[in-house]
């Protein structure tokens, strides 16, 4: 037998994906609607033999085309006629969330209402009379407690009677809300035509287009016109009549005519002995005490820096076990190929490649995962919500949101966090152009693995004000990122900024499965989809390094000298072996400098004098896109003093700081570029991710790396005008 | 009685809507969050450097930015 399709439809903060949760437990599948990057999220639900395919739509205030989420949600209603809709609804909240009701009540749709919080709703002292309300509505009107299950039984039952067509769809006749009369004239005369010429039949209900034509909602009239252009202009005429006689008569828009009497409609019902208060509706509960303390002018800056601060110290430093756990495993399975393959490039593209690149995927996991954890926390008790209340000020400057605070200090905006967790926290960032900003602009932070680039290059370059050239260049990566973003948004991302209004929830104790099922199911995402790429540029990266190889003559040089040392030093004395590995260190510094790499870093010289790089720093920097760890280990190939372990990079220091190449000029234009040139791959591929586009990952290269050169070639330039 | 905008509320102050004065998305994101004529609201707090505000709507809390205050009169209480 086929599945019959279940939707939960809701405001944000109803409750909706406690429900699901509930519903469908761990039998859930994240995906994204085409196109969007709106989360699409579908679970099995058996009860009985009765099964169902329940999908959560996203949280929605109202099915207008204000946002992606009420795009995707109104055109899954349309397009996939669930066989029924369960439309959760916050009793504690019943006026603001019958909105959505209401229209979801016009569009005709089979519907189910769960009275969800029914225990919040009873504290605060509100009586609710269930079997009125739903006589009212015109459909089932189920109490539950989503969190404890209570009720849920009753409400799926009732969900599946109205699923099997045993129960009849909300019954126009009832639910016919007036829009006042001079909106109702134009109505009925819209509706006539629509329904004559069949306009999109099947798909919507005349009276609901005709309404939806008068909100002016834009979505809506492309499909009119597209269906038919005459009748669309037609209707659209009959529209602006309303409009321009409601904007002579009463000083007023159509849509804020027709929201008014949506309310009003509402308000009707309540009024009707539906809904009674024991106490005064807006005395202070305990969570707006909370709030006073939580939101206070001078206390709440400051617990926020501690909740923030204390996240990233979890996220970073409990996950230094794992992670090391996970490096150590591919260690291992790295040492043993080592060990048990012959040489060659098989052997080499396993260790470096494969098994390098898997090991990098991975290695982020830990991290992901407790990132995830806290905002999981942070978000479903409702703390986000105040975060970007507080914060909004300040980020609105540059075009953000208050709530890319967020992922700003986890890319490491307190230096030492790291991009690939950053990016994917911008999913808590609900407006599109402000998560795009915040998306573009996070890579530019001290992430933890150019620490060690700063640690190594002001070790050797400023060794005198150690403390203060880290804080500087921690504070220079905040400033480069803001002004970024407001680039950004004054050119590409240009626009208004998306409206703010936004509801500050009441706060509740996170659910441990909620919170389990939210970390895994992201975590998940990551090590499917951002894995498989990964895994091939690794290999393509390893391949760059690597090919051509040294041409025979060149190679046999190498030999002879090894056999040179051989004849003149028995084997194990200390001498020989230290003469040995030197010529091991000469060759792959020549490998590199003739790799495909190699010859790029040497072409782009051509470039980069302008920002005094010579070839072996340019090729560092192609290393980099690898992992920005890996810009130090190639620099130490590449001045041929063999691999460099990144935590341990004294010497290369050394050799840096005497070469004549280098300066302290130079070093301060290089780490300017190393901070803010393209974002490692990884980045790179959650951006593409996040983003929904691969062009706007092309584009995060491209812009860094332009930026980048841009202040280093001008901080070199200038520098060596003055002297330095 | 007099009408005033919403920004120029104080703190703790209450007042009916009489007038949401704008339209396209950001009309109707005021008008879903159930900022409507004849809503009573009251001001519950502003955040630390004095923009959004946040206000109290029929038991519960929203917030918004001071410029999309502007757009709203309310006939407050004195």
């Amino acid at each position: 037998m086929n599945k019959l399709t279940m939707a939960l439809a809701g405001n944000p903060n109803a409750g909706k994906t406690t429900l699901f949760n509930a519903l469908t437990g761990a039998r859930q599948h994240v995906g994204n609607y085409p196109g969007v990057t709106v989360e699409r999220k579908e679970g099995a639900y058996q009860r009985g033999d009765f099964n169902a395919v329940v999908v959560d739509l996203p949280g929605t205030y109202s099915l207008t085309a204000y946002s992606e989420e009420e795009v995707v949600a109104r055109d899954f209603l349309a397009n996939e006629k669930p066989a029924v809709v369960i439309n959760i609804v916050d009793a504690a909240n019943l006026e603001r969330n019958l909105y959505l009701t209401c229209q979801l009540l016009e569009l005709k749709i089979p519907l189910v209402v769960a009275l969800n919080m029914m225990d919040v709703a009873s504290d605060r002292g509100m009586e609710i009379d269930v079997e009125n309300l739903s006589a009212f509505l015109g459909v089932p009107v189920l109490p539950i407690v989503a969190r404890s299950g209570k009720g849920l039984d009753e409400l799926m039952a009732a969900a599946q009677e109205m699923a099997e067509g045993r129960l009849s769809p909300p019954d126009p006749a009832k639910v016919r809300i007036s829009y006042g009369d001079d909106v109702d004239q134009a109505l009925l005369t819209m509706t006539r035509l629509i329904r004559d010429q069949g306009l999109l039949k099947g798909k919507y209900p005349s009276r609901w287009i005709a309404v939806k034509i008068i909100e002016n909602d834009e979505a809506l009239i492309k499909e009119v016109n597209e269906d038919s252009l005459e009748l669309g202009i037609r209707l659209l005429q009959e529209a602006d009549i309303v409009a321009a006689h409601l904007m002579k008569t009463f000083d007023t828009y159509p849509e804020a005519v027709i929201a008014d009497h949506r309310y009003g409609f509402i308000k009707g019902i309540l009024k009707r002995g539906i809904i009674t208060h024991r106490y005064d509706e807006n005395r202070l509960y305990t969570s707006d005490k909370i709030d006073r303390v939580l939101t206070n002018r001078f206390a709440g800056p400051l617990i926020m820096l501690a909740v923030l601060y204390s996240i990233y110290q979890i996220t970073f430093s409990f996950s230094t076990l794992p992670v090391a756990g996970v490096e150590a495993v591919f260690g291992w399975i790295g040492g043993l190929v080592e060990a048990n393959l012959g040489d060659g490039p098989l052997k080499s593209m396993l260790v470096s490649g494969v098994i390098g690149g898997v090991g990098g995927v991975l290695g982020f996991v830990p991290l992901i995962m407790l990132m995830f954890f806290c905002i999981a926390i942070l978000e479903d008790s409702g703390y986000l919500a105040r975060v970007a209340f507080m914060m909004d000020r300040v980020f609105r400057m540059f075009g953000l949101h208050g709530s890319s605070v967020m992922a700003f200090i986890v890319s490491g905006g307190i230096a030492g966090g790291c991009a690939v967790p950053g990016v994917m926290a911008t999913r808590t960032l609900r407006s599109p152009k402000e998560r795009m900003a915040t998306l573009l602009t996070v890579p530019f932070m001290n992430c933890g693995a150019k620490v060690p680039i700063l640690a190594l290059l002001i070790g050797a370059f400023f060794a005198q004000h150690q403390a203060f050239y880290m804080f500087g260049f921690t504070i220079l990566s905040w400033i480069v990122a803001l002004v970024a973003a407001k680039l950004l948004r004054l050119t590409v991302l240009r626009g208004e900024p998306t409206p703010f209004v936004m509801e500050l929830p009441p706060y509740r104790f996170p659910t441990f499965n909620g919170l389990m099922i939210h970390t895994w199911e992201r975590t998940w995402q990551y090590i499917k989809k951002a894995g498989t790429v990964i895994l091939a540029i690794s290999i393509l990266l390893w391949a760059m390094m690597t090919y051509p190889g040294l041409s025979p003559e060149k190679e046999a040089v190498f030999v002879q000298e090894r056999d040179r040392i051989a004849t003149l030093y028995e084997v194990g004395n200390e001498t020989g072996d230290k003469l040995l590995q030197e010529v091991d260190n000469q060759q792959e510094g020549a490998v590199l400098r003739n790799s495909f790499a190699g010859r790029i870093g040497v072409g782009m010289e051509k470039v980069t004098w302008l920002s005094g790089f010579e070839w072996r720093t340019n090729i560092a920097l192609l290393g980099g896109f690898a992992a920005k760890e890996v810009i130090i280990s190639t620099l130490g190939t590449a001045y041929s003093m063999g691999e460099t372990d990144p935590e341990d990079a004294g010497s290369l220091g050394d050799r840096l700081a005497a070469d004549s190449a280098w300066s302290p000029l130079v070093a301060m234009s290089a780490l300017i570029f190393m901070l803010f040139y393209a974002p490692c791959f990884v980045t790179v591929v959650c951006i593409a991710r996040e983003a929904g586009s691969w062009n706007w990952a092309f584009f995060s290269i491209i812009y860094s790396t332009t930026i980048a050169f841009i202040l280093s070639t001008g901080v070199y330039q200038v520098g060596r005008i003055l002297g330095f | 009685m007099e009408t005033i905008s919403l920004r120029r509320m104080a703190k703790n102050q209450r007042g009916t809507i009489t007038a949401v004065r704008v339209a396209g998305d950001l009309g109707r994101r005021i008008r879903d969050m159930g900022l409507v004529t004849g809503t009573v609201i009251t001001v519950q707090g502003r955040a630390p450097l004095n923009d959004p505000v946040a206000l109290r709507i029929r038991g519960n809390t929203l917030t918004l930015r001071n410029n999309e205050a502007d757009f709203i009169e309310v006939e407050v209480e004195n």
